[in-house]
């Protein structure tokens, strides 16, 4: 009997593969967890991936103490759910100095979450990371292997990749050296929410619109999330007014605008993903700064 | 010329805001197909590509209207869009405009979802491109209409060709520039055939288009009227892929991981490679060759009542079968075979030239052993595709040679499946991935050779010797003292009644190895000869002392890797290169110095010393006798 796959069920396959191949060659891998609806999926798969057994792995949420309420709620839930052991890791140094998005701009970005992964990572002395970034989200992750080493320094050298064929995957690393590995590298956005659609996974309900309280910032529409946090930060109290919104991506909730919409299941908010005319990352400010070349010069840093 | 129809023929916006469930029903029974483009610097990849993209509305306006800006600051279309700017990445690359890495790309059309492999042109990354082209099932191969078939086009189809590609299409680009001229497109295509036939393509699909104004991408141009095959996109979408093939042969899932949560479930995770599984399906474990059926295929989804090639699975078998990672299980009635000495063609992937006899990691499919791989028989010259001899593989060169790996491999010929027959090789030391290469077949040699069971065993021999056989590699630099320290310690040896010998660097290259060079390759073959003598020794019962620079770690390690466990003992004779110098005993190190001796350890040729040896001794602070005492004390006891 034979078949044709989808090109869905081609790419779920292809990510378990992934999955297994760190298992069975990496000494201590994790799963980083953001929360975001690519992580969701990435839960999903490493579940598929080894059922019956839990995935073999703890889930790293490298926290900003910025994230959403609704985010925070979803972690805790999955994690139980899953069976896997959940770490949290929030930037010392970072909460100290009272790093915020509204003062510190980029550096809030660089010490929460480029430093703070940096950190999680030597202190649990893991040596694979899995991340869901996608090569159809920016150019420079169009040219990353699934198996993206970096140094001791967590540094990326895009011109010094190991060359990747077939589906073997080389995961031999040198001392200090660790690999970020990413099992979705070939899903578009679409990808994404078919497969959310199809196997029913659990995403965060911001994702959905609904009338919340929003406030407008640097021309941008924010949610108000926590108004008394807000309002120590900024320094005033915000004009917050009630609208439908709903969000594209979820970053820290200063950080990533919403959208005014009325799409509130799963059909209807795909269908405005797809006749939408800004490209998904519009919403964030990371891929803005420094040119053109903002997320490439952040992955020779560490970023993700 | 007229202006061409750009709009894509595809209602897919219509749909999605009329009636999104049924688009999504629709986008979810899309196929997918991988394809590679390639072609010289400058034929017009990345605008093709960008083209593409733009065309399936896979462009975003913000994106849009930063290209727009971009074209008219960077681009090189003058006033209008320069597609390439939307491919071409890294900051580096936009800088010099060049493309220097495989870029993934996607879109989709009504019928199919696209992954397209960007890669470069320049020669220097012919190892992105075989990269991109493993994974693909069809190439398009670019060709500038004024320029015709050039070197680059002829090294693209080859290594498309030797990779296993079965779909080649022919896209003669820029025709907007030779004024559509069909001679020119008959003449191009002609000289392609030939070539093309050479190699052993035995069919291609040609196409006149412009990536630039759109011809003949996603509709039948006017411009060409004379062209009546389909449009580009309309052939990508209708072209077999080749996980359907996969499907039609018999069974083989190469185990990645046994699935043991609890003492009641044991199950194989693997992705499958061919065919299709059943419960009650007869299965085989390769290499141990024993039988079971299949019991169950797990998901999460709930079991299964099929599988087929290119699903990942968990199978359970009825029977407690021997099985983990590396293993293959396959249809019982035609398993795949085991050997251990193979043909293959090797494609070379790093700066390093390839060592002949050096221990390489390979891998192929879920199974790692290590290798050696012999002098190659040819490299292919790629653009007059002649067989020239070789003594190594240098970066980006393709070549046919014998391998030998440790343990037997479960495989299939490369032509029957890429998975059981394509293997990546990997440096010891580096980590790094050197080469990929693709089984032809095995030697009959690995099958016919079988070890002579002797009465007499290589206990016996020690029992009779009263003493525990062993091997005292001495390495260090020329001129450290290895021979003069050995030879103290085998005087030892030989006052407490030992059975020894001393196997000196310099006396063995006046015999055995008086062929050998001082090139890297044969150095590694004289360690290689010297760790068998030293073993046989071994086996006869002796005490072999070795005074050998062996200036690799790899090597040092394959003859550890000969002995029983605890045989080998490495000495390292510790002293810095100035200190050896400063004697210098042969006068080697002035000759060196002076550039009358080339290839000299420590000078122009490198020396990697043990990270861990079982003994160390400095000679900057002992006598060679306090060295020899050191080293018998480490010894004890020698029964």
């Amino acid at each position: 009997m034979t078949r044709t796959l989808t090109h869905i069920e081609r790419l779920e396959a292809e990510a378990i593969h992934i999955m297994r191949e760190v298992v069975t060659q990496a000494e201590k891998p994790v799963m980083l967890y953001s929360v975001g609806k690519d992580s969701a999926v990435m839960l999903h798969l490493a579940r598929k991936a080894f059922f019956p057994s839990p995935p073999p792995f703890p889930l790293l949420h490298v926290d900003t103490t910025w994230k959403f309420q609704d985010m925070y709620k979803l972690r805790d839930t999955m994690a139980r759910e899953s069976g896997m052991e959940l770490l949290v890791y929030q930037n010392p140094e970072a909460a100290d100095r009272g790093i915020n998005p509204f003062d510190h701009g980029p550096l809030h970005t660089d010490m929460w979450k480029t430093e703070g992964l940096k950190q999680a990572l030597d202190l649990y002395g893991f040596d694979a990371a899995f991340g869901g970034a996608r090569r159809d989200e920016e150019k420079s992750r169009a040219k990353e292997r699934i198996f993206s080493f970096r140094t001791a320094s967590h540094g990326w050298d895009p011109k010094n990749q190991r060359p990747e064929l077939w589906n073997l995957y080389n995961a031999r690393k040198n001392k200090g050296e660790s690999i970020r590995v990413f099992p979705i590298s070939n899903w578009t956005e679409l990808d994404i929410w078919q497969y959310i659609q199809l196997n029913n996974v659990p995403i965060v309900p911001l994702y959905f619109a609904k009338v919340r309280p929003t406030f407008e910032w640097e021309g941008q529409l924010f949610m108000a999330d926590d108004i008394a946090r807000l309002e120590k930060v900024l320094g005033y109290r915000p004009e917050i007014t009630n609208r439908s919104i709903r969000f594209r991506t979820l970053g820290c909730f200063p950080l990533t605008g919403a959208v005014e919409s009325t799409a509130s299941t799963l059909p209807e908010v795909i269908q405005e993903t797809l006749l939408t005319t800004t490209s998904e990352r519009q919403g964030r400010v990371i891929d803005k700064d420094a040119g053109g070349a903002g997320m490439e010069k952040k992955k020779q840093e560490g970023y993700f | 010329m007229e202006p061409v129809d750009q709009t894509p023929v595809y209602q897919t916006e219509a749909l999605i805001a009329e009636d999104i469930l049924a688009y999504l029903d629709k986008h979810q029974h899309k196929t997918m197909l991988r394809f590679i483009t390639c072609g010289s610097v400058d034929d017009g990849k990345s605008t093709l590509i960008g083209r593409l993209l733009y065309d399936s509305k896979m462009i975003f306006e913000d994106q849009l209207a930063a290209l727009e800006a971009d074209s008219k600051r960077v681009g090189t279309q003058g006033a209008e869009i320069d597609f390439a700017l939307l491919v071409d990445g890294l900051a580096a690359e936009r800088e010099q405009g060049i493309t220097i890495d495989v870029a993934y790309r996607f879109f989709s059309t009504e019928k199919r979802k696209f992954i397209v492999a960007d890669t470069p042109g320049h020669e220097q990354y012919t190892r992105n491109m075989v990269t991109g082209a493993s994974t693909a099932d069809l190439a398009v191969i670019l060709i500038d209409a004024r320029k015709g078939v050039l070197t680059q086009t002829r090294r693209h189809s080859y290594l498309a060709h030797l990779i296993g590609i079965r779909h080649i299409v022919l896209a003669v680009n820029k025709m907007d520039l030779v004024d559509y001229s069909q001679a020119r497109f008959d003449e191009i295509v002609a000289e392609y055939r030939e070539f093309a036939a050479s190699i052993g393509i035995a069919e291609f699909v040609a196409m006149p288009i412009s990536g630039f104004k759109g011809d003949n991408i996603t509709a039948p141009s006017p411009n060409t009227p004379w062209y009546s095959g389909p449009s580009l996109v309309e052939h990508l979408e209708t072209v077999e892929v080749d996980t359907a093939t996969d499907q039609a042969r018999p069974f083989r899932m190469p185990v990645q991981w046994v699935n043991r949560p609890n003492l009641d479930f044991r199950g194989f995770s693997g992705l499958i490679a061919g065919g299709t599984v059943e419960p009650g399906d007869a299965v085989r474990v390769l290499p141990s060759g024993k039988t079971s059926t299949v019991s169950r295929i797990v998901t999460l989804d709930g079991d299964l009542d099929s599988a087929v090639a290119g699903q990942s699975v968990t199978i359970c078998l009825a029977d407690e079968v021997d099985c983990s990672r590396g293993d293959v299980i396959a249809t019982a009635d035609q398993p795949p075979q085991a050997a251990d000495q193979f043909e293959a063609t090797i494609v070379w992937m790093d700066d390093d030239a390839m060592l002949v006899g050096r221990s390489y990691w390979l891998k192929l499919g879920t199974q790692t052993v290590s290798v050696t791989v012999q002098q190659p028989k040819y490299t292919v010259n790629v653009n007059t595709l002649e067989h020239l001899a070789c003594k190594t593989l240098e970066l980006n060169a393709i070549g046919v040679a014998e391998i030998a790996t440790d343990k037997p491999l479960v495989f299939e010929p490369y032509a029957d499946s890429r998975t059981l027959g394509g293997f990546i090789l990997i440096d010891k030391i580096t980590n790094r991935t050197v080469g990929a290469g693709m089984l032809h077949f095995a030697l009959r040699r690995a099958q016919n050779v079988h070890w002579q069971a002797t009465d007499i065993t290589r206990e016996v021999h020690a029992s009779l010797k009263n003493q525990k056989p062993k091997v005292l590699w001495f390495t260090g630099l020329s001129g450290s003292g290895k021979s003069t320290i050995a030879n103290e310690v085998e005087k030892r040896l030989n006052l407490m009644n030992r059975h020894t010998f001393l196997l000196d660097g310099d006396n063995v290259r006046h015999g055995l190895n008086r062929d050998l060079g001082f090139t890297e390759a044969d150095r590694i073959e004289n360690i290689r000869r010297v760790g068998e003598v030293a073993k046989l020794m071994a086996d006869a019962g002796l005490i072999v002392l070795t005074a050998f620079i062996s200036p690799f770690r790899a090597e040092r390690e394959m003859v550890r890797k000969m002995l029983p466990e605890g045989e080998f003992v490495e000495i390292f004779v510790d002293t810095p290169l100035e200190v050896a110098e400063a004697r210098d005993v042969k006068g080697l190190y002035k000759k060196a110095r002076s550039g009358v001796l080339k290839n000299f350890t420590g000078i122009d040729s490198p020396y990697e010393p043990p990270e861990d040896p079982d003994i160390r001794v400095n000679t900057v602070e002992m006598t060679p006798e306090e060295a020899a005492e050191h080293i018998v004390r480490q010894l004890m006891p020698l029964k």
